[in-house]
Protein backbone atom coordinates (compact mmCIF):
# COMPACT_ATOMS: atom_id res chain seq x y z
CA UNK A 1 0.00 0.00 0.00
CA UNK A 2 1.13 3.44 -0.86
CA UNK A 3 2.49 5.28 2.20
CA UNK A 4 0.51 8.01 2.59
CA UNK A 5 -2.39 6.02 2.15
CA UNK A 6 -1.18 3.79 4.63
CA UNK A 7 -0.66 6.70 7.29
CA UNK A 8 -4.34 7.50 6.33
CA UNK A 9 -5.93 4.32 7.42
CA UNK A 10 -3.89 4.70 10.71
CA UNK A 11 -5.96 7.67 10.78
CA UNK A 12 -9.02 6.09 10.38
CA UNK A 13 -8.20 3.61 12.58
CA UNK A 14 -7.37 6.00 15.28
CA UNK A 15 -10.86 8.04 14.83
CA UNK A 16 -12.92 4.89 15.46
CA UNK A 17 -10.91 3.36 18.04
CA UNK A 18 -10.78 6.93 19.75
CA UNK A 19 -14.37 7.49 19.52
CA UNK A 20 -15.31 3.59 21.02
CA UNK A 21 -12.51 4.49 23.93
CA UNK A 22 -14.22 7.08 24.43
CA UNK A 23 -18.11 6.33 24.14
CA UNK A 24 -16.91 2.90 26.45
CA UNK A 25 -15.89 5.30 29.19
CA UNK A 26 -18.57 7.34 29.34
CA UNK A 27 -20.98 4.66 29.44
CA UNK A 28 -18.74 3.41 32.38
CA UNK A 29 -19.30 6.39 33.76
CA UNK A 30 -22.78 6.34 33.06
CA UNK A 31 -23.56 3.00 33.91
CA UNK A 32 -26.22 3.35 36.30
CA UNK A 33 -27.67 6.74 34.70
CA UNK A 34 -28.26 4.24 31.43
CA UNK A 35 -30.40 1.80 32.66
CA UNK A 36 -34.54 3.10 32.36
CA UNK A 37 -35.27 2.20 35.35
CA UNK A 38 -34.71 0.30 39.21
CA UNK A 39 -34.96 -3.42 39.93
CA UNK A 40 -37.03 -4.26 43.14
CA UNK A 41 -33.85 -5.46 44.60
CA UNK A 42 -32.42 -2.03 44.15
CA UNK A 43 -35.22 -0.27 45.43
CA UNK A 44 -35.44 -2.63 48.72
CA UNK A 45 -31.78 -2.36 48.98
CA UNK A 46 -31.74 1.26 49.53
CA UNK A 47 -30.32 1.99 45.98
CA UNK A 48 -33.40 4.42 44.85
CA UNK A 49 -33.60 7.97 45.67
CA UNK A 50 -36.87 8.87 47.82
CA UNK A 51 -39.21 11.52 47.08
CA UNK A 52 -37.60 12.03 43.65
CA UNK A 53 -38.98 10.72 40.21
CA UNK A 54 -37.70 7.06 39.08
CA UNK A 55 -38.86 4.46 37.31
CA UNK A 56 -39.68 0.48 38.88
CA UNK A 57 -39.69 -2.42 36.29
CA UNK A 58 -40.29 -5.93 37.17
CA UNK A 59 -42.56 -8.72 36.79
CA UNK A 60 -45.96 -7.54 37.63
CA UNK A 61 -46.59 -10.66 40.71
CA UNK A 62 -49.52 -13.01 40.06
CA UNK A 63 -53.03 -12.02 42.17
CA UNK A 64 -51.23 -9.39 43.66
CA UNK A 65 -53.59 -7.13 41.26
CA UNK A 66 -55.85 -5.22 43.82
CA UNK A 67 -58.69 -2.51 42.85
CA UNK A 68 -59.67 0.25 45.14
CA UNK A 69 -63.69 0.06 45.34
CA UNK A 70 -65.02 3.19 43.65
CA UNK A 71 -61.81 4.55 42.26
CA UNK A 72 -59.40 3.87 39.64
CA UNK A 73 -56.40 3.52 42.11
CA UNK A 74 -54.99 -0.01 41.81
CA UNK A 75 -52.04 -1.86 43.99
CA UNK A 76 -49.95 -4.14 42.68
CA UNK A 77 -46.60 -5.68 43.34
CA UNK A 78 -43.33 -5.38 40.77
CA UNK A 79 -41.18 -8.77 41.38
CA UNK A 80 -37.50 -9.37 39.94
CA UNK A 81 -37.94 -12.88 41.71
CA UNK A 82 -35.90 -11.81 44.59
CA UNK A 83 -37.33 -8.68 45.91
CA UNK A 84 -40.80 -6.87 45.97
CA UNK A 85 -42.38 -3.73 45.64
CA UNK A 86 -45.89 -2.54 46.00
CA UNK A 87 -47.23 -0.30 43.49
CA UNK A 88 -50.15 2.46 43.30
CA UNK A 89 -51.28 3.95 40.26
CA UNK A 90 -54.61 6.03 39.86
CA UNK A 91 -55.08 5.82 36.07
CA UNK A 92 -56.34 3.74 33.32
CA UNK A 93 -53.80 0.80 32.60
CA UNK A 94 -52.08 -0.31 29.26
CA UNK A 95 -54.36 -3.15 27.74
CA UNK A 96 -51.31 -5.14 27.69
CA UNK A 97 -50.65 -4.96 31.09
CA UNK A 98 -51.08 -7.76 33.05
CA UNK A 99 -50.03 -10.59 35.91
CA UNK A 100 -46.74 -12.03 35.38
CA UNK A 101 -45.96 -10.14 32.44
CA UNK A 102 -43.28 -6.99 32.44
CA UNK A 103 -44.04 -3.66 33.77
CA UNK A 104 -41.96 -0.34 33.95
CA UNK A 105 -43.84 2.41 36.24
CA UNK A 106 -42.76 6.34 36.85
CA UNK A 107 -43.50 7.51 39.99
CA UNK A 108 -42.17 8.24 43.60
CA UNK A 109 -40.74 5.78 46.23
CA UNK A 110 -42.33 7.21 49.87
CA UNK A 111 -40.71 6.68 52.87
CA UNK A 112 -42.45 3.43 53.95
CA UNK A 113 -41.11 1.81 50.51
CA UNK A 114 -44.47 2.28 48.76
CA UNK A 115 -43.82 3.08 45.01
CA UNK A 116 -46.94 5.92 43.95
CA UNK A 117 -46.44 6.18 39.96
CA UNK A 118 -47.74 8.82 37.80
CA UNK A 119 -47.25 6.28 34.88
CA UNK A 120 -47.69 2.52 34.13
CA UNK A 121 -46.61 1.23 31.12
CA UNK A 122 -46.24 -2.63 29.69
CA UNK A 123 -42.81 -4.05 28.64
CA UNK A 124 -43.76 -6.46 26.19
CA UNK A 125 -40.58 -9.89 26.18
CA UNK A 126 -39.63 -10.87 22.88
CA UNK A 127 -41.49 -13.89 22.06
CA UNK A 128 -43.92 -14.56 19.20
CA UNK A 129 -46.49 -17.17 18.92
CA UNK A 130 -50.07 -17.74 17.19
CA UNK A 131 -52.89 -18.12 20.36
CA UNK A 132 -53.38 -21.42 18.72
CA UNK A 133 -49.73 -22.49 20.36
CA UNK A 134 -49.91 -20.27 24.05
CA UNK A 135 -53.10 -21.96 24.28
CA UNK A 136 -51.51 -25.48 23.82
CA UNK A 137 -48.68 -24.16 25.87
CA UNK A 138 -51.16 -23.23 28.72
CA UNK A 139 -53.50 -26.07 27.94
CA UNK A 140 -56.37 -23.66 27.99
CA UNK A 141 -58.45 -22.05 25.16
CA UNK A 142 -57.09 -18.74 23.42
CA UNK A 143 -57.59 -15.79 24.77
CA UNK A 144 -56.54 -12.46 23.50
CA UNK B 1 -1.73 -5.18 -8.65
CA UNK B 2 -4.53 -7.15 -11.25
CA UNK B 3 -6.45 -8.16 -7.53
CA UNK B 4 -7.39 -4.20 -7.02
CA UNK B 5 -8.63 -3.92 -10.51
CA UNK B 6 -12.30 -4.23 -9.19
CA UNK B 7 -11.64 -1.76 -6.45
CA UNK B 8 -10.20 0.80 -9.18
CA UNK B 9 -13.00 -0.01 -11.66
CA UNK B 10 -15.45 0.88 -8.48
CA UNK B 11 -14.03 4.57 -8.32
CA UNK B 12 -15.16 5.17 -11.94
CA UNK B 13 -17.84 7.05 -12.27
CA UNK B 14 -18.69 5.96 -15.96
CA UNK B 15 -18.53 2.39 -14.50
CA UNK B 16 -20.52 2.51 -12.20
CA UNK B 17 -22.85 4.75 -14.11
CA UNK B 18 -23.30 2.04 -16.64
CA UNK B 19 -23.55 -0.84 -14.09
CA UNK B 20 -26.29 0.87 -12.04
CA UNK B 21 -28.19 1.06 -15.08
CA UNK B 22 -27.93 -2.22 -15.82
CA UNK B 23 -28.50 -3.55 -12.32
CA UNK B 24 -31.24 -1.31 -10.45
CA UNK B 25 -34.50 -2.32 -12.49
CA UNK B 26 -33.50 -6.17 -10.78
CA UNK B 27 -32.75 -5.31 -8.22
CA UNK B 28 -35.34 -2.52 -7.57
CA UNK B 29 -37.96 -5.46 -8.93
CA UNK B 30 -36.95 -8.25 -6.85
CA UNK B 31 -36.77 -5.93 -3.93
CA UNK B 32 -40.51 -4.87 -4.63
CA UNK B 33 -41.53 -8.27 -5.00
CA UNK B 34 -39.89 -9.88 -1.76
CA UNK B 35 -41.50 -6.29 0.46
CA UNK B 36 -44.77 -7.31 -1.29
CA UNK B 37 -45.20 -10.92 -0.92
CA UNK B 38 -44.12 -10.14 2.59
CA UNK B 39 -46.62 -7.88 3.38
CA UNK B 40 -49.82 -9.76 2.02
CA UNK B 41 -48.41 -12.66 3.61
CA UNK B 42 -47.76 -11.04 7.08
CA UNK B 43 -50.73 -9.30 7.09
CA UNK B 44 -53.28 -11.39 5.85
CA UNK B 45 -52.09 -14.97 6.43
CA UNK B 46 -50.19 -14.99 9.42
CA UNK B 47 -51.91 -16.03 12.90
CA UNK B 48 -52.29 -13.11 15.02
CA UNK B 49 -49.82 -13.36 18.22
CA UNK B 50 -51.70 -14.66 21.55
CA UNK B 51 -50.88 -11.46 23.33
CA UNK B 52 -50.19 -8.26 21.38
CA UNK B 53 -53.34 -9.63 18.72
CA UNK B 54 -53.00 -8.21 15.59
CA UNK B 55 -50.69 -5.41 16.34
CA UNK B 56 -47.82 -7.47 16.18
CA UNK B 57 -48.00 -7.33 12.27
CA UNK B 58 -45.76 -4.21 12.71
CA UNK B 59 -42.99 -6.45 12.56
CA UNK B 60 -42.50 -6.75 9.37
CA UNK B 61 -41.88 -3.01 8.54
CA UNK B 62 -40.29 -2.27 11.54
CA UNK B 63 -37.35 -5.31 11.94
CA UNK B 64 -36.30 -4.93 8.46
CA UNK B 65 -36.46 -1.15 8.66
CA UNK B 66 -34.05 -1.26 11.39
CA UNK B 67 -31.49 -4.52 10.66
CA UNK B 68 -31.16 -2.25 7.28
CA UNK B 69 -30.51 1.09 8.88
CA UNK B 70 -28.18 -0.04 10.63
CA UNK B 71 -26.55 -2.00 8.08
CA UNK B 72 -26.72 0.99 6.18
CA UNK B 73 -24.49 2.86 8.32
CA UNK B 74 -21.76 0.79 8.45
CA UNK B 75 -21.71 0.64 4.74
CA UNK B 76 -22.05 4.65 4.63
CA UNK B 77 -18.68 4.24 7.11
CA UNK B 78 -16.68 2.17 5.37
CA UNK B 79 -17.82 4.71 2.01
CA UNK B 80 -16.09 7.19 4.31
CA UNK B 81 -12.99 5.81 5.46
CA UNK B 82 -12.21 4.92 1.58
CA UNK B 83 -12.89 8.52 1.21
CA UNK B 84 -10.20 9.01 3.57
CA UNK B 85 -7.63 6.80 2.60
CA UNK B 86 -7.89 6.72 -1.25
CA UNK B 87 -9.42 10.30 -1.90
CA UNK B 88 -11.92 8.12 -4.04
CA UNK B 89 -14.49 10.50 -5.57
CA UNK B 90 -16.84 7.63 -6.06
CA UNK B 91 -17.09 7.11 -2.33
CA UNK B 92 -17.67 10.32 -1.60
CA UNK B 93 -20.66 9.79 -3.81
CA UNK B 94 -21.82 6.70 -1.69
CA UNK B 95 -21.54 8.22 1.52
CA UNK B 96 -24.23 11.22 0.04
CA UNK B 97 -26.21 8.90 -1.18
CA UNK B 98 -26.47 6.18 1.55
CA UNK B 99 -27.03 9.39 3.86
CA UNK B 100 -30.97 10.08 2.99
CA UNK B 101 -31.50 6.69 2.86
CA UNK B 102 -30.44 5.42 6.13
CA UNK B 103 -31.77 8.69 7.42
CA UNK B 104 -35.38 7.28 5.90
CA UNK B 105 -35.31 4.18 7.09
CA UNK B 106 -34.44 4.91 10.71
CA UNK B 107 -37.33 7.12 10.76
CA UNK B 108 -39.33 4.44 9.28
CA UNK B 109 -38.16 2.13 12.50
CA UNK B 110 -38.73 4.93 15.18
CA UNK B 111 -42.60 5.85 13.51
CA UNK B 112 -43.37 1.97 13.33
CA UNK B 113 -41.70 1.67 16.81
CA UNK B 114 -44.13 4.35 18.66
CA UNK B 115 -47.01 3.24 16.56
CA UNK B 116 -46.65 -0.24 18.05
CA UNK B 117 -45.58 1.27 21.04
CA UNK B 118 -48.88 3.17 22.41
CA UNK B 119 -51.05 0.01 22.18
CA UNK B 120 -48.73 -2.59 23.39
CA UNK B 121 -46.39 -0.40 26.28
CA UNK B 122 -49.18 2.17 26.55
CA UNK B 123 -46.82 5.37 25.14
CA UNK B 124 -45.44 6.38 21.90
CA UNK B 125 -41.98 7.70 23.57
CA UNK B 126 -40.20 7.65 26.49
CA UNK B 127 -37.37 9.57 26.81
CA UNK B 128 -34.03 8.10 28.88
CA UNK B 129 -34.28 4.42 27.47
CA UNK B 130 -31.24 3.82 26.11
CA UNK B 131 -32.71 2.10 22.78
CA UNK B 132 -34.74 4.68 21.89
CA UNK B 133 -33.16 7.51 22.36
CA UNK B 134 -29.77 5.53 20.59
CA UNK B 135 -32.03 4.86 17.64
CA UNK B 136 -32.82 8.52 17.15
CA UNK B 137 -29.28 9.64 17.95
CA UNK B 138 -28.90 7.40 14.65
CA UNK B 139 -30.93 9.47 13.00
CA UNK B 140 -29.51 13.03 13.94
CA UNK B 141 -26.53 11.78 12.70
CA UNK B 142 -27.35 10.70 9.47
CA UNK B 143 -28.61 14.33 9.17
CA UNK B 144 -25.93 15.67 10.51
CA UNK B 145 -23.77 13.81 8.01
CA UNK B 146 -25.79 14.95 5.50
CA UNK B 147 -25.98 18.98 6.77
CA UNK B 148 -21.94 18.76 7.21
CA UNK B 149 -21.49 16.88 3.70
CA UNK B 150 -23.28 20.70 2.35
CA UNK B 151 -21.88 23.38 4.85
CA UNK B 152 -19.14 24.02 3.71
CA UNK B 153 -18.27 26.28 0.32
CA UNK B 154 -15.32 23.48 -0.85
CA UNK B 155 -16.61 20.60 -1.71
CA UNK B 156 -13.52 18.70 -0.73
CA UNK B 157 -13.83 20.14 3.14
CA UNK B 158 -17.38 18.98 2.82
CA UNK B 159 -16.04 15.90 1.79
CA UNK B 160 -13.75 15.39 4.61
CA UNK B 161 -15.85 16.36 7.75
CA UNK B 162 -18.88 13.94 6.93
CA UNK B 163 -16.19 11.22 6.19
CA UNK B 164 -14.65 11.28 9.15
CA UNK B 165 -18.22 11.68 10.97
CA UNK B 166 -19.78 8.86 9.41
CA UNK B 167 -16.67 7.12 11.41
CA UNK B 168 -17.52 8.91 14.64
CA UNK B 169 -21.06 7.58 14.46
CA UNK B 170 -19.91 4.04 14.39
CA UNK B 171 -19.70 3.65 17.72
CA UNK B 172 -23.21 3.89 18.28
CA UNK B 173 -23.78 1.10 15.84
CA UNK B 174 -23.47 -1.55 18.48
CA UNK B 175 -24.90 0.52 21.22
CA UNK B 176 -28.10 0.54 19.84
CA UNK B 177 -27.86 -3.38 18.80
CA UNK B 178 -26.98 -3.95 22.47
CA UNK B 179 -28.56 -1.39 24.40
CA UNK B 180 -31.51 -3.84 25.50
CA UNK B 181 -28.37 -6.30 27.13
CA UNK B 182 -26.39 -3.90 28.70
CA UNK B 183 -29.29 -2.09 30.27
CA UNK B 184 -32.55 -1.55 31.61
CA UNK B 185 -35.16 -0.88 28.77
CA UNK B 186 -38.59 -1.11 28.47
CA UNK B 187 -37.51 -2.25 24.53
CA UNK B 188 -38.00 -6.03 24.46
CA UNK B 189 -34.48 -8.11 23.61
CA UNK B 190 -33.90 -9.41 19.81
CA UNK B 191 -36.43 -11.84 18.91
CA UNK B 192 -34.03 -12.81 15.73
CA UNK B 193 -31.23 -14.52 17.80
CA UNK B 194 -28.18 -15.83 15.65
CA UNK B 195 -26.55 -17.79 18.72
CA UNK B 196 -29.57 -20.05 19.56
CA UNK B 197 -33.34 -20.15 18.58
CA UNK B 198 -35.35 -17.58 17.50
CA UNK B 199 -38.35 -16.69 20.25
CA UNK B 200 -40.64 -16.68 17.27
CA UNK B 201 -42.99 -19.35 15.56
CA UNK B 202 -41.84 -20.90 12.09
CA UNK B 203 -45.50 -19.07 10.44
CA UNK B 204 -44.75 -15.88 11.68
CA UNK B 205 -40.91 -15.59 10.73
CA UNK B 206 -41.52 -16.75 7.51
CA UNK B 207 -43.04 -13.22 5.81
CA UNK B 208 -39.74 -11.69 8.26
CA UNK B 209 -37.36 -13.72 6.33
CA UNK B 210 -38.70 -12.36 3.32
CA UNK B 211 -39.07 -8.74 4.49
CA UNK B 212 -35.69 -8.39 5.49
CA UNK B 213 -33.80 -9.26 2.43
CA UNK B 214 -36.62 -7.68 0.73
CA UNK B 215 -35.52 -4.63 2.53
CA UNK B 216 -31.72 -4.91 1.88
CA UNK B 217 -32.82 -5.00 -1.94
CA UNK B 218 -34.96 -2.03 -1.36
CA UNK B 219 -32.01 -0.07 0.17
CA UNK B 220 -29.56 -0.97 -2.38
CA UNK B 221 -32.29 -0.11 -5.42
CA UNK B 222 -32.59 3.52 -3.45
CA UNK B 223 -28.83 4.04 -2.68
CA UNK B 224 -28.07 3.62 -6.65
CA UNK B 225 -30.79 5.68 -7.36
CA UNK B 226 -29.29 8.31 -5.10
CA UNK B 227 -25.81 7.77 -6.46
CA UNK B 228 -26.96 8.13 -10.01
CA UNK B 229 -28.07 11.72 -9.24
CA UNK B 230 -24.44 12.42 -7.70
CA UNK B 231 -22.86 10.69 -10.48
CA UNK B 232 -24.99 13.37 -12.75
CA UNK B 233 -23.96 16.33 -10.39
CA UNK B 234 -20.53 15.60 -10.11
CA UNK B 235 -19.78 14.55 -13.51
CA UNK B 236 -22.20 16.89 -15.59
CA UNK B 237 -18.89 18.33 -16.99
CA UNK B 238 -17.19 15.55 -18.59
CA UNK B 239 -17.21 14.22 -21.96
CA UNK B 240 -19.04 10.45 -21.04
CA UNK B 241 -21.83 12.53 -19.98
CA UNK B 242 -22.62 14.75 -22.33
CA UNK B 243 -22.16 12.45 -24.63
CA UNK B 244 -24.98 9.89 -22.44
CA UNK B 245 -27.00 12.95 -22.52
CA UNK B 246 -26.64 13.75 -26.26
CA UNK B 247 -28.29 9.95 -26.80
Amino acid sequence: MHPARKQRLIIVAIIVIGASAAAALIANALKQNLNLFYEPTRIVNGEAPIGRKIRVGGMVLENSLTRVPDSLTVQFVVTDYEAEVTVEFTGILPDMFTEEAGTVATGVLTEEGLFVAEQVLAKHDETYMPPEVAAALKNKPPSY
Amino acid sequence: MASWQWFHRLGSPKWLSGTIDRWLPWVLGLGSVLLLVSAIWGLAFTPPDYKQGNSFRIIYIHVPTAIVALAAYYVMAIAGAVSIIWRMKVADMALRAIAPVGAALTFLALVTGAIWGKPTWGAYWIWQDARLTSMLLLFFLYLGIMALHDAYQNSASGNRAAAIMSLVGTVNIPIIYKSVDWWSSLHQPATLKFTEESTIATEMLQPLMLAIPGAYLFFIAAVMMQLRVQIARNEKNTRWMAERAAQ
